[in-house]
C-alpha cells in the first residue's frame, strides 16, 4: 500500500481536489430519488407497531384474536414469532451488539422497558385497518418502577431492567445484578503523581442529555417474502449486508435467502445501523406471503429508534504554571438505553486523545435506563467525554493567564505520541489545525458587547473494515462502479472522482452506484467516517486491475508484449517503437469481445490504517443576560481530511457535524415526564437548529496525509461534531464569567445559572 | 368528512351550526390537528369565499382586516404597517414564509392557543372583531374571545368576519417581541405587545400591555396608567412594569419552559416593548 500512495502523491492531480457536481445531484434535487418509503409493490399490505405505553412492565399476556378477527387482518406478530438468543456480543461499527438484546429490542419479550418499546406488529390492506387493529390488541402488564437517570439507575436499590445483569469489567465479578453492565478503563502512567507535580488543578462534573440524530428520513422499508422463502427488502439504511445479516439471524434465514437493496438515505448520522422495522416487515410478510411495507412516523423515531447517551462525567486535570498538563482523570458514565452498549468505551479512549501526556485515566460505565436503547450518532461517545476535557482545559487556560490555543499547541498529540487508548499514533494534524485556528482571521477579530469566543479541539478514530467492490468497463468505454458502503455524504461522487483519476477519463462516463447484498461481498456499514477511506481504497485498487487488463488487450492488439504497454490519461500507450501508438480506453472496450470478453475486476478486502481526524472549531456567542439566549454569531470549522477528494463534501460534512453539534449545545434535549414518557417527540420541541439559529459556517480544510490510503484520506464525517459542544459552552462561560457545565444552554437554564449561579 | 364552501355569510353560519363542523381559513391550524387526529371533523367549512373576509382596506375611523386574509398579504400593505408596526411585528413572526402564505388572523385567535403570536399585539392596539352569527353581528373586543385554552366565547354558527383597528391618533406606537428558544418555527415561551400614545411633551396619554403565554388566555396588564399616565417612562416606572408583569404571570411548567423562566421573561419582554413602542410614539 505504500508505494501506491507514493506514485500518487508524485502525480499532480487533475480530478482529485476539484468539486464537480455529485452523480446523484439531479435527482435529489427534482423529487426523483426514491428513498426508504418510496417504493411500493402490488398486493403490498401496510404494517403498524404497538408500542409500549410503559417504560418499564411485565408483559403477563398478549392476546391478538379480536385483532385477528377483524376483516383486512393479514398477519399479527409478537415475540413468539422471533427465536429467542444466548447472550452474544457482535461487533457493529463502532458499537458492539448482543443478539438475546437485538431480538428483545426488535420484539419486547419477557418485559416494555422503555416507552414506544415494540410489543407487537400487524399487517393489513390499510393503514386505517392496521391502526384498528393495534387497538384490539389486548396487552395485560404489570407496571414496574422505572429509572431514567444514570445517577438513579446505579444506586442500591434501584428498579433492575436486567435481573442478570452483572457488571464486566470490575475484579472480583460483583454478586449480585445491577443496572451497571460494564466498567472499562484506558490510560497509563500515575495520575495521582501527575496531580501531586501540578500546580494548579481543575476538577469539575458535567451533564448532558439524551439526544437524537434528527434525520429527516423516518425508517421505512418494504419486504416482500416469497411461498418459497425467498426475501427481498428495501430499506433506508447505512448497511445493507449489516441489515442482511441481522434479519437472517433474527429470523432463521440463510444469508442468501434475503437480498436487501439499500435506499437512497435521508440522514443517518449513525442511526440507521440497527434494525427496528426490517424483520418486522419480514416476518409479517413471511406469515401473510404478501409485501409489507412499514414507516414510522416521526414520534416513533423520537421514542424508538437510537438516539445517543445522556451522561453525567467528572474531569480532573492538572497543570504546571507553564501550561504543562501533568495528569488527566476521568469517569464517565453513559445512559445505554434499555439494553447495554452506551458508546462509554470510545468516548474513554478519546476523551484525552487530543494531547499527548504521561499520566491519563479514562473510567467508563455503561448503565441500563427506560430509555430506548442507543445507537451510533456521529463520533458516538466522542462529544461527551470531549466536551468535559475540552470546558476544563478552557478553564485552565483562563486561570493560568494563558491563550486556550497555545495550551492546546503545548500539550498537542502529534506523529509518535502514544494514544492514551494505546496505540503509537501516526501522522496526525493536531497541531496542524491549531496553528490553522490561531491564524485565521475570525481568531484576532473584534468582538461586540455580551460576545465572547470559544475554542476546542476534539479527536475521533475512524476505522476500515470489510469492504468490496466492483468495476465494469462497458462497451461503449464508459464505466460502472458498484459499491456496498451507502451513500450518506457524496461518497458516489467520490469514488468515482478515484476511478476516473486512476483510469484517465472524465467522471461523467462513469456511473457509481449502491449494489445490492447479491452484487458483491459482504461489506461492512456507512459508518466509522470509513466509506471514502475504505470503498475508496477498493476503488481504487480494482480500478488499477482494470488498466493491467486494459492494458494486457492493448498488448494483444498491438501483438506486443504486455511490458511495451503503458497506461497514459485514458489510453493505451506503446512505449517503444518507430511511431507513438495510442488506443483509448473506449477503443480497447470496443473490441473486449475478440480479446478475451467483458473486462471487469473487483476488490473485497479489510481495510486497515485508518487515520485520525483532528479538528478545532473556533465560535464567538452573544449572550443576552435578561433572557439567557445564546446567538452564535460567527464560526469557523478547521479539520485535517488528510486528503479532500472532493473539497465540497469535506467542507459539507464540517459544516454538517458543526451545527449537529450546535444544536446538542444549545437546545436539543430529551424531555421525560415522571411516568417515563417522552415529552417532545416531534421537531418543535426537540429543537434541532434551523437556518436562521446558525451563521455561514466557515471552514479550513488542512491536509495531513494518511499514508494508509492511496491519496491519504482520513475519514471526516464525525470528528466535526465533536468540539462544538465544548467551544459554545467555552464561549458562553467566558461571556458572562460563569463556568457551564451542564447541556443544552438553553434559554432557561442559562438564565438560571446567571440568576441563582 | 363532508367539506363545503358557503357564498354568503349566512350560509357559513347555517353550516357551522352543524355538529362536529369546523371552519377552515389558512387550515396551518386545522390541518395538522386533522393529521395527527386530534379533532375529526363531520364537516369542513371553507369560509374564505365570504363577502368582506378576505382582504385590507381603509376605512372612515381605521382599518378593516378581513378574518380570513393571509397574514402576507397584510404584512405588504405599506399604510397598514406604518400605522400598526407592532401588528405587523407580530404576524410577521408566524411560522414561515409559507405558513404567512395561508395562516390568517381569525384562525389565529380562534385556534384559541395562550401562545398565539398576533393576539398581544392586537389586543395591545384595541382592536375588535365582528363576528357573523345566524341571527345577528355582533362587534367585541378581542380579548373577550378566547375564554381558555383551545376554547372561545364563540355561540354555535358563529365566526369571526374580520377585524377593526382604529387609526392610531398621532403620537402612537406599538411592538410586539415574543421569546422563542430558536430564531424561528417555534412557539411562544411569552409574548409582549404593547401600545402608548404621547402628547407633545412626551408624556403618556395611553398605554396598554398585553402578555400571551404565560396563563391560559392573554392577560392585559392592569394598574398601569397610575403609574404611566403624564409621564416619561423612567426606571421607576418601568420597574413596577416589570413587577406588575410579573405578578401577572400564571404559567405552566412544560417543556417550553420553567415558571421561574416565563415570570421573569414576562418582565423583560414588557420593558423591551414598552422602550420600543414609546420610542415609535415619540417619532410618530
Ligand atoms: C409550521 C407552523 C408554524 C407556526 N408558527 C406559529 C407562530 O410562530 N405563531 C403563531 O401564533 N402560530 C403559529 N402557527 C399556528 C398557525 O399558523 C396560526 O395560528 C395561524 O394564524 C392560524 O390561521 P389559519 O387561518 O391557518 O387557521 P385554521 O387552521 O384555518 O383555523 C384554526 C382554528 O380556528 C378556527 N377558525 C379559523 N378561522 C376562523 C374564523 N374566521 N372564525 C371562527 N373560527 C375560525 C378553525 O375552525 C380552527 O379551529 C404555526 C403553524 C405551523 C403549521
Amino acid at each position: 500500500m505504500n508505494d501506491m500512495t507514493q506514485t500518487n502523491l508524485e502525480r499532480a492531480l487533475k480530478i482529485v481536489g476539484s468539486r464537480p457536481a455529485r452523480p446523484d445531484g439531479v435527482d435529489k434535487v427534482t423529487g426523483r430519488a426514491l428513498f426508504g418509503a418510496d417504493k411500493s409493490l402490488p398486493n403490498m399490505l401496510v404494517g403498524r407497531v404497538l408500542r409500549s405505553p410503559y417504560a418499564h412492565a411485565k408483559i403477563i399476556s398478549i392476546d391478538t384474536s379480536k385483532a385477528e378477527e377483524l376483516k383486512g387482518v393479514k398477519a399479527i406478530v409478537t415475540s413468539t414469532d422471533f427465536e429467542d438468543f444466548p447472550s452474544e456480543f457482535v461487533p457493529n461499527g463502532e458499537m458492539v451488539v448482543n443478539m438475546k438484546d437485538i431480538t428483545r429490542n426488535v420484539m419486547a419479550r419477557e418485559k416494555a422497558l422503555y416507552v414506544g418499546h415494540t410489543v407487537a406488529a400487524v399487517a393489513a390492506t390499510s393503514e386505517d385497518i392496521a391502526e384498528q387493529a393495534l387497538a384490539l390488541i389486548d396487552v395485560t402488564y404489570e407496571v414496574l418502577p422505572h429509572v431514567l437517570e444514570v445517577e438513579d439507575a446505579e444506586k442500591p436499590g434501584a428498579p433492575l431492567l436486567h435481573d442478570d445483569m452483572i457488571t464486566i469489567g470490575i475484579e472480583p465479578a460483583p454478586e449480585s445484578a445491577s443496572n451497571v453492565a460494564k466498567r472499562v478503563e484506558f490510560g497509563f502512567g500515575d495520575v495521582e503523581k501527575g496531580f501531586s507535580e501540578a500546580d494548579l488543578i481543575i476538577e469539575r462534573e458535567f451533564t448532558t442529555q439524551q439526544v437524537h440524530q434528527g434525520y429527516i428520513e423516518p425508517h421505512a422499508c418494504l419486504a416482500s417474502v416469497s411461498e418459497d422463502g425467498q426475501a427481498e427488502l428495501w430499506c433506508t439504511t447505512q448497511g445493507p449486508f449489516v441489515v442482511r445479516n441481522f434479519c437472517s439471524k433474527l429470523l432463521g434465514f440463510n444469508a442468501a435467502q434475503i437480498r436487501v437493496t439499500a435506499s437512497e438515505i435521508g440522514g443517518g448520522f449513525g442511526g440507521k445501523t440497527v434494525v427496528y422495522l426490517e424483520p418486522l416487515a419480514l416476518a409479517l410478510s413471511r406469515k401473510s406471503c404478501r409485501p409489507v411495507k412499514m414507516e414510522m412516523n416521526r414520534a416513533e423515531v423520537f421514542t424508538s429508534s437510537g438516539p445517543t447517551s445522556g451522561a453525567k462525567i467528572w474531569v480532573k486535570i492538572g497543570v504546571k504554571n507553564n501550561g504543562q498538563i501533568t495528569a488527566g482523570d476521568c469517569v464517565l458514565k453513559y445512559q445505554a438505553g434499555a439494553f447495554q452498549g452506551a458508546p462509554v468505551g470510545p468516548g474513554a479512549m478519546c476523551a484525552f486523545a487530543p494531547y499527548d501526556l504521561k499520566n491519563v485515566r479514562a473510567v467508563g460505565y455503561d448503565i441500563v435506563v427506560n430509555r430506548p436503547k442507543v445507537a451510533a450518532y456521529r463520533a458516538p461517545g466522542g462529544p461527551i467525554s470531549e466536551y468535559g476535557v475540552e470546558s476544563v482545559i478552557d478553564e485552565i487556560a483562563i486561570k493560568i493567564g494563558m491563550d486556550p490555543i497555545d495550551l492546546r499547541l503545548k500539550n498537542a498529540a502529534k506523529e509518535g505520541t502514544i494514544a492514551p487508548y494505546g496505540p503509537k499514533l501516526g501522522p496526525i494534524g493536531m497541531i496542524e489545525t491549531l496553528e490553522a485556528a490561531k491564524s485565521h482571521p475570525h481568531y484576532s477579530a473584534p468582538l461586540g458587547p455580551n460576545q465572547a469566543r470559544g475554542v476546542a479541539s476534539g479527536f475521533w478514530f475512524n476505522i476500515g473494515g470489510e469492504t468490496s467492490s466492483s468495476i465494469t468497463i462497458n462497451e461503449d468505454g464508459t464505466v460502472g462502479l458498484t459499491l456496498g458502503t451507502p451513500d450518506i455524504g457524496g461518497s458516489r461522487a467520490s469514488m468515482a472522482m478515484m476511478a476516473s483519476e486512476e483510469l484517465g477519463v472524465p467522471m461523467e462516463l462513469i456511473k457509481p452506484i449502491i449494489g445490492d447484498t447479491n452484487s458483491l461481498g459482504f461489506n461492512f456499514l456507512t459508518g466509522g467516517s470509513r466509506a471514502t477511506f475504505s470503498t475508496g481504497t477498493t476503488v481504487v485498487e480494482s480500478t488499477r486491475e482494470a488498466i493491467e487488463e486494459l492494458k494486457k488487450r492493448a498488448a494483444l492488439l498491438w501483438e506486443v508484449s504486455l511490458d511495451q504497454v503503458e497506461w497514459f490519461e485514458g489510453h493505451a500507450r506503446l512505449i517503444s517503437g518507430d511511431e507513438p501508438k495510442t488506443m483509448s480506453l473506449a477503443q480497447i472496450a470496443k473490441q473486449a469481445g475478440k480479446t478475451g470478453g467483458p473486462i471487469m475486476a473487483n476488490c473485497s478486502m479489510n481495510v486497515t490504517g485508518a487515520g485520525p481526524s483532528l479538528g478545532t472549531h473556533i465560535v464567538d456567542v452573544e449572550v443576552d443576560e435578561e433572557t439567557g439566549q445564546v446567538s452564535i454569531i460567527r464560526y469557523t470549522a478547521i479539520q485535517d481530511a488528510g486528503k479532500a477528494i472532493h473539497p465540497a463534501y469535506v467542507e459539507g460534512q464540517m459544516q454538517g457535524g458543526a451545527v449537529q453539534g450546535i444544536g446538542w449545545a444549545l437546545n436539543e434535549e430529551y424531555i421525560y415526564n415522571e411516568k417515563g414518557e417522552l415529552e417532545n417527540t416531534g421537531f418543535l420541541d426537540y429543537r434541532i437548529p434551523v437556518c436562521s439559529d446558525v451563521p455561514m459556517i466557515d471552514t479550513v480544510i488542512v491536509e495531513v496525509p494518511n499514508p494508509n490510503h492511496p491519496y491519504g484520506v482520513r475519514g471526516v464525517g464525525e470528528t466535526p461534531i465533536i468540539p462544538p459542544l465544548a467551544a459554545i459552552s467555552n464561549a458562553v462561560s467566558r461571556a458572562t464569567n460563569k463556568r457551564f457545565d451542564e447541556l443544552p444552554l438553553s434559554p432557561p437554564k442559562v438564565l438560571a445559572k446567571l440568576m441563582h449561579g | 368528512m363532508n367539506y363545503v364552501v358557503p357564498k354568503t355569510a349566512l350560509e357559513a353560519s347555517k353550516a357551522l351550526v352543524q355538529e362536529g363542523a369546523f371552519a377552515l381559513a389558512g387550515g396551518t391550524d386545522l390541518l395538522v390537528k386533522l393529521k395527527t387526529k386530534f379533532v375529526s371533523p363531520s364537516m369542513v367549512v371553507d369560509i374564505k369565499q365570504v363577502p368582506k373576509i378576505m382582504g385590507i382596506e381603509a376605512t372612515a375611523d381605521g382599518w378593516w382586516i378581513g378574518a380570513a386574509t393571509p397574514c402576507a398579504e397584510i404584512v405588504e400593505h405599506e399604510s397598514f404597517c406604518k400605522d400598526w408596526p407592532g401588528v405587523v411585528e407580530a404576524l410577521s413572526l408566524i411560522g414561515s414564509t409559507q405558513i404567512q402564505g395561508r395562516a390568517t388572523l381569525g384562525g389565529n385567535l380562534c385556534n384559541a392557543s395562550p401562545a398565539a403570536d398576533s393576539v398581544p399585539a392586537l389586543i395591545s392596539a384595541r382592536g375588535t372583531c365582528i363576528i357573523s352569527g345566524q341571527s345577528r353581528e355582533r362587534e367585541e373586543p378581542i380579548e373577550k374571545i378566547v375564554t381558555s385554552p383551545g376554547v372561545t366565547a364563540l355561540e354555535k354558527g358563529e365566526f369571526i368576519l374580520g377585524f377593526k383597528l382604529p387609526k392610531p391618533q398621532s403620537g402612537t406606537g406599538d411592538a410586539y417581541l415574543r421569546l422563542i428558544p430558536r430564531s424561528e418555527m417555534d412557539i411562544a415561551v411569552v409574548g409582549a405587545g404593547t401600545t402608548v400614545s404621547v402628547d407633545k411633551n412626551k408624556k403618556i396619554t395611553s398605554i396598554r400591555v398585553c402578555l400571551g403565554a404565560i396563563a391560559p388566555t392573554q392577560i392585559v396588564l392592569d394598574g398601569l396608567e397610575d403609574i404611566f399616565i403624564g409621564k416619561e417612562p423612567d426606571e421607576n416606572s418601568i420597574n413596577k412594569l416589570v413587577s406588575i408583569a410579573e405578578a401577572a404571570c400564571k404559567p405552566i411548567k412544560d417543556k417550553r419552559g420553567t415558571i421561574e423562566y416565563r415570570t421573569k421573561i414576562a418582565g423583560v419582554l414588557s420593558k423591551r416593548t414598552l422602550t420600543i413602542a414609546y420610542e415609535r410614539a415619540t417619532n410618530h
